[in-house]
């Protein structure tokens, strides 16, 4: 039989290790807040809705269809008006019909995508700054008490354009064999989920 | 000329400030610095103006390189010897004005962006040096114009090493980003919850 003599170093270890286990500290245990939070807040907040989820996806993979200039002009035109659609909700100022508005935006474009639709610059320009105008007034001003302003706009800018971003990659997919008709079919998937958020926007 | 004093008025427009200080622990200088880059606020127009400058190419990436960081302590001077400021929207004017002009790549005449310039730094390092009163001081301002001049440099001279038309663009949709979080911002302070 083999016996384990522990060595001087050992016990010494084991008892610094003991005292370590012991020693009181401080409980971590509250929900996350303070400022910094309103930026989780934002970035998180874009990715918890399905409607404005797809509405980002469908702006990027209109752009990546439409090819130069649309596929950057679009996504710079739908943050700056998403935010003055949050500014009109921040401001008092009502925008009538917002979740049948947002609705109506995966519906469009997703119809836009499957028909792979051209129209002028100017005209995509203004129906996405449109549509912008009521994802910005439903989420751009739903900021838990106690965070900034500031950083949860940021964040949910930043969140939106990543979503913008995921869009346009997945609308890069044309180039390949086939790619064509699956960004036609990921548009009329957008149209059919705006069908069904319009369902329950009037029911 | 009348866009200008439309900005400068709008800049000067009075709301509730939010200028605090953040401490380090590591002295004054630190103070100053971790003021500038803990604090959205200011730390978004310094790089939205690096952005543009840089934009803007060599020449304007250089006024803003000293000029900015010169207005800026000069405001801050003003800033420490008074108790307090009326309170001023700047942050959200700044960040609206300079993210629309990065986004719509506009071309502004060197001696108005000269002039921006040291309006923004003025006004934003006045905001500074009552925050910084009675705490950090001057040499806090130290700490925050070497910050300014790091950063402009850091941020001006990438872009103006940019020479694919796509990353111009990259540069442009972060400006209308810059642009949106100052329109987000300017609603958010007539709510009193920046």
């Amino acid at each position: 039989m083999i016996e384990i003599k522990p060595s001087s170093r050992t016990v010494q270890s084991g008892f610094v290790l003991l005292l370590l286990a012991v020693s009181a500290q401080s409980a971590f245990a509250h929900v996350e807040g303070g400022q910094a939070a309103g930026f989780i807040t934002g970035l998180q907040h874009p990715w918890s809705g399905l409607d404005h989820i797809l509405a980002m996806i469908a702006v990027g993979l209109w752009g990546a269809q439409l090819g130069k200039p649309s596929i950057w002009v679009l996504p710079i035109a739908f943050p700056m008006m998403m935010a003055a659609g949050a500014m009109m909700g921040l401001l008092g100022i009502p925008v009538p019909g917002v979740e049948i508005g947002i609705a109506f935006s995966a519906i469009l474009l997703g119809l836009m995508v499957l028909a792979e639709v051209r129209p002028k610059l100017a005209v995509s320009i203004a129906m996405v700054g449109f549509f912008a105008i009521f994802h910005g007034h439903a989420h751009g001003t739903e900021l838990p008490p106690g965070q900034s302003g500031l950083l949860y706009s940021m964040g949910f800018v930043i969140a939106t354009g990543c979503l913008h971003g995921l869009g346009i990659v997945i609308g890069l997919v044309k180039e390949l064999p086939l790619g064509r008709q699956a960004l036609r079919g990921a548009g009329s998937f957008i149209a059919v989920m705006g069908v069904v958020f319009l369902w329950k926007a009037l029911t | 000329m009348r866009v200008l004093t439309t900005t400068l008025l709008l800049l000067c427009w009075p709301v509730c400030a939010s200028a605090h200080l953040v401490t380090t622990g590591l002295g004054p200088v630190y103070d100053g610095i971790g003021h500038l880059v803990m604090t959205p606020e200011d730390l978004i127009p310094v790089l939205a103006i690096a952005l543009y400058a840089g934009m803007r190419g060599a020449a304007p990436g250089r006024y803003a390189l000293f000029s900015l960081p010169l207005a800026w302590f000069a405001g801050g001077l003003l800033g420490v010897s008074f108790t307090s400021l009326p309170p001023l929207p700047t942050p959200a004017f700044s960040i609206l004005i300079i993210g629309v002009l990065i986004a719509a790549d506009f071309k502004l005449s060197d001696r108005i962006f000269l002039v921006m310039v040291l309006a923004v730094g003025f006004i934003h390092g006045a905001l500074n040096g009552v925050a910084l009163k009675g705490n950090a001081g001057v040499p806090g301002l130290i700490g925050i114009m070497a910050t300014l001049f790091v950063l402009v440099a850091l941020f001006s001279a990438l872009v103006v090493s940019l020479k694919k038309p796509w990353a111009r663009i990259v540069v442009r949709v972060a400006g209308s980003w810059v642009a949106a979080i100052g329109m987000l911002m300017f609603g958010w302070m007539f709510r009193g919850q920046v």
